[in-house]
């Protein structure tokens, strides 16, 4: 399985932010959609840095008056970029040893999505489900199996 | 008829609920629906075929009739009271979504991913290149493919691709016709097959052995064939570098196995069967040459490098050296992508239905589109194995809970389950029931027990009919003559 199996049931909608809106705007995206991370975007649409709430607390921690910070100042610009072609299996393992929640995935320069590890989590639990299940099919001797086992 | 007062999903007023696809996930759905505690559902199932099971009966390959068995579930799935099937009844052609809207509550769309993903490469629509979708559909009897033609009377055959679909053709041909003759392959391909003078079957896969998407059962049974030798070069099963490490850093033991696997093949001298299957590695088509005639002669291949991607994945890279491979046989099994259905949100870059979580999506706002939904290949694209279908109908069905608990539901003008029948029969006066199907069910086993094989199929639309005593054999001709 790769990253395209969890984009295409994500419906197309990326939430972004640029650098020089300020912490408020980003929080109120966060809080009304329901999402743990904006992926900051330049004019061109480019991802140049990651807001997630992690770097909100750290902030936070610090700095009383955050809210009227810019995003571009505390974002993390690090970014770890996935694309709609890489397998699940390393994108976990790069994900948990870089300790990275939310990847933004491009094709090419273009943003096309984000995933988090939940996603990733919840798709190889939905795969070895689904494994286990025909496996256990495969075994299955049912008496009202039209077909013989061969 | 239904109590307008009661409220929805209870004895007296059930949710309706239309299933597309009577494949793996529509069935899934279909036994998640009828889980509900407390939940009065009636649900119909529709198929553009006239038999049930989608890819059980027209994909999974005839050798693997283990996997089959999974019917038998899908059978009391179907037993259930508040089930009807409808086959021979095609979204688009016989019904629209404004007929479902006018019957059902919720709607969900299960058609699985129909069509094959190109190769993008000169030289692909030449006559013998094929995708390997078409050849799969023909040898399993699938009504609209049972009538093409595939040239097997070529020594050379190259199949793209190392995923299952790959590696079911190669097995297919490689297999001897003895073999064959005991599976429920359909009779025009059994025939077909005996006369093929194919001797050698290259599987090409763009990685390396260790990211090739077969599982260690697949490539196990490969070396097992009993009329076809598997070669490996050792250059291609060797591990490289990058793959090394990575191998290194999180251990696998399946990819470790598979690896063993394929370098225990390397090593292997042929014993002389009557074919080979040549596993190659690290290869990827760029061009198929043709005869004067148009025909497929020879595939020219790059070799490619690995390179990991920021987030860990290796991936093929072409480097500056080919090779050309004479063969006169191409199937290409890269992928699929879904068909859209007439009047469904379409996701054309995913080859999907538009949605999310399996709430189908309006390509304007956004938002849900009330009363559809989707699940199974045409809601996620075409991973994992038959399972994963069941986890992935089940999101879909917590969604359509949720938003019946909303009262978020269509609200259809007739909801009964008789006005729906009668609009079907109006639409489509041959529609195949379930009971249809019972009995064409043991129809083809006993068929298959008198010549020692788990069935003969129906591949015809008339046969099926005249079988079930709907229609007389010969009324075409009549008509015809009549005319």
């Amino acid at each position: 399985m790769n990253i395209t199996s969890i984009l295409t049931k994500k419906g197309t909608a990326v939430f972004t932010a640029r650098p020089e809106q300020t912490l408020r705007d980003a929080l109120s995206l966060l809080a009304q959609h329901n999402i743990g991370a904006l992926v900051v975007v330049d004019e061109a649409g480019r991802p140049v840095g990651i807001l997630s709430e992690r770097d909100i607390v750290r902030e936070a921690a610090r700095n009383e008056e955050l809210f009227g910070k810019t995003v571009g100042a505390i974002m993390t610009r690090e970014l770890t970029l996935g694309g709609p072609q890489d397998d699940l299996n390393s994108v976990a393992n790069v994900m948990t040893a870089r300790r990275i929640r939310h990847l933004p995935v491009v094709d090419g320069d273009r943003l096309i999505g984000i995933i988090s590890i939940g996603d990733v989590m919840k798709a190889q639990r939905d795969e070895f489900q689904g494994e286990v299940d025909t496996l256990q099919i495969q075994l299955l001797k049912d008496p009202a199996d039209p077909i013989r086992p061969r | 008829m239904a109590d307008a007062t009661a409220p929805l999903g209870s004895p007296g007023r059930p949710l309706r609920v239309a299933i597309v696809g009577a494949g793996p996930t529509g069935f899934y759905a279909a036994d998640h629906l009828f889980g509900q505690p407390d939940l009065a559902v009636e649900i119909d199932m529709f198929d553009r075929l006239p038999t049930p099971f989608g890819l059980v009966r027209g994909g999974v390959a005839p050798d693997h009739q283990k996997i089959k068995t999974v019917t038998a579930i899908f059978d009391r799935i179907a037993a259930h009271p508040g089930f009807r099937f409808f086959g021979h009844v095609e979204l688009g052609s016989d019904l629209g979504v404004e007929d479902l809207r006018a019957h059902y509550h919720q709607v969900f769309y299960a058609t699985g991913a129909q069509t094959d993903r190109r190769m993008g490469i000169p030289g692909e629509d030449l006559k013998g290149s094929h995708p390997a979708t078409e050849f799969v559909a023909w040898y399993n009897g699938h009504l609209d493919y049972r009538d093409r033609e595939f040239d097997l009377s070529v020594e050379r055959v190259a199949i793209v691709g190392v995923g299952n679909v790959a590696i079911d053709v190669a097995r297919i041909l490689c297999r001897t016709p003895e073999e064959l003759a005991t599976t429920d392959i359909a009779d025009h391909a059994l025939a077909a097959l005996r006369r093929s003078r194919i001797r050698e079957v290259y599987l090409l896969g763009r990685r390396g052995p260790a990211q090739a998407a077969f599982t260690n059962p697949e490539i196990a049974e490969l070396g097992e064939l009993a009329g076809a030798d598997i070669v490996v070069h050792p250059d291609e099963a060797k591990l490289d570098d990058l793959t090394h490490a990575a191998l290194e850093q999180t251990p696998d033991r399946a990819t470790a196995k598979k690896i063993e696997i394929l370098q225990s093949y390397a090593e292997r001298q042929p014993s002389g069967k009557p074919r080979i299957l040549i596993v190659r590695f690290l290869v990827s088509p760029v061009e198929l040459r043709g005869d004067d005639a148009g025909k497929v002669v020879a595939i020219r291949l790059v070799r490619n490098e690995l390179y990991a991607t920021p987030a860990g994945t290796l991936q093929p890279r072409a480097t500056d050296q080919y090779e050309d491979l004479p063969v006169g046989l191409v199937f290409r099994s890269v992928g699929y992508h879904g068909t859209p259905l007439p009047g469904v949100p379409f996701n054309d870059s995913w080859g999907v239905i538009l949605n999310e979580n399996g709430r189908v999506l309006d390509p304007e706002t956004h938002q849900p589109r009330l009363g559809e939904y989707t699940g199974g290949w045409i809601k996620r694209g075409p991973s994992g194995v038959m399972g994963t279908n069941k986890p992935d109908a089940l999101e879909t069905v917590e969604c359509m809970m949720e938003d019946l608990e909303a009262g978020r539901t269509l609200a259809p003008e007739a909801e009964d389950a008789e006005a729906a029948e009668q609009t079907i029969r109006q639409r489509q006066p041959l529609y195949f029931s379930y009971e249809d199907w019972r009995k064409l069910n043991e129809l083809e086993v006993a068929r298959g027990q008198a010549v020692g094989r788990p069935r003969v199929k129906f591949t015809r639309i008339d046969d099926m009919l005249a079988a079930l005593g709907r229609v007389q054999p010969d009324s075409e001709l009549a008509g015809a003559s009549a005319g």
